[in-house]
């Protein structure tokens, strides 16, 4: 029986590390979100509603749900960072140093860089 | 060991970045500190870069133009033999090729032989690091049974990622170094699956 967002259920919803708590139902077909909630969640701006991963799927992208934690996170899809990697312009990041200071890799345009990834495991 | 390589080539305009794919600055703060690094040492908890770049294991290196193209695609070849007893890969000829790429000896490959060492992630992989980062989140908001399903989940999509495989080791209460993933790497090798999978040449 689908609940509607009238009874408060509000699920996570995580854009690719970006979360924001909205509204939605939740039926057998899955989530529904809102339209006036996707601009929030998604950056979509629909007219209707939508099956959340109905339409991640047409977008190639991949969703991994918990209906049970009302939390969904929605990737890039594989495609889309294929095109990247063969276009051979290495992806852009920014992450923080050991004091926060965040650091991207576009600074270093004019050197030659060697990006090492290691772990403590 | 790469702090000596960044000092030995800082006139040739060549810098190194490294990004730890660890869950906490504490993780990797002993590494970083042991180094004193005067290069950016960067923390990914959230293995961004490993999902724009398709890692599927540490250490990787990317050799990366002034222009910001990749011209030598992820590598575990390593800058040191300590690991070559665990990899069976020597670090000399990567150092060699490295110096001269850095010191503008050698030309980077072209274009198209390069696209050709790339490994693109296919569908099964990116699923995998959605259920991870799904995983992670549960496991920052406290929700640890529920994330550890997501992190198993994750690891069986993608078997030959050992950075959610391994990865996800500390936030399942498993010790990365003990017995669990001794055993885990001896199914993988005896499937004749290797663990670290060097570029050609």
């Amino acid at each position: 029986m689908p609940t509607t967002a009238a009874d408060g259920r509000s699920f996570t919803i995580i854009d690719d590390g970006r979360p924001a708590t909205i509204p939605v139902d939740v039926g057998p077909a899955g989530v529904r979100i809102p339209a006036r909630a996707a601009g929030d969640a998604l950056g979509w701006r629909l007219t209707g509603d939508v099956a959340l991963e109905e339409l991640a799927a047409a977008l190639g992208r991949p969703v991994a749900a918990d209906r049970d934690e009302r939390a969904v996170y929605v990737g890039v899809g594989a495609a889309e960072r294929g095109r990247v990697l063969t276009s051979l312009e290495a992806p852009d990041f920014t992450l923080p140093d050991l004091d926060g200071r965040p650091h991207s890799l576009a600074a270093h345009r004019g050197r030659k860089v060697l990006l090492v990834a290691y772990a403590s495991w | 060991m790469w702090q000596a390589l960044y000092e030995e080539t800082q006139s040739a305009g060549f810098s190194v970045v490294t990004v730890a794919l660890d869950r906490s600055a504490d993780d990797a703060r002993p590494w970083i500190e042991a180094a004193r690094p005067t290069h950016p040492s960067l923390i990914d908890v959230r293995h961004r870069v490993a999902d724009l770049y398709n890692m599927v294991n540490v250490p990787t290196v990317v050799w990366i133009d002034e222009a910001g193209r990749i011209v030598r695609p992820n590598d575990v070849a390593f800058g040191t033999d300590t690991f070559k007893h665990i990899t069976g890969l020597e670090a000399a000829p990567h150092l060699a090729a490295l110096r001269g790429w850095i010191r503008g000896e050698t030309s980077a490959l072209p274009a198209d032989r390069t696209r050709a060492l790339l490994a693109l992630p296919t569908d099964a992989d990116q699923q995998a690091r959605a259920e991870f980062a799904l995983g992670q989140w549960l496991w920052e908001h406290g929700r640890l049974p529920s994330a550890g399903r997501h992190f198993e989940g994750a690891g069986e999509l993608a078997p030959h990622d050992f950075t959610i495989r391994r990865g996800t080791m500390p936030m399942r209460g498993v010790d990365p170094m003990g017995p669990a993933f001794r055993e885990m790497l001896g199914q993988w090798t005896g499937a004749g699956r290797p663990y670290y999978r060097p570029l050609p040449g």
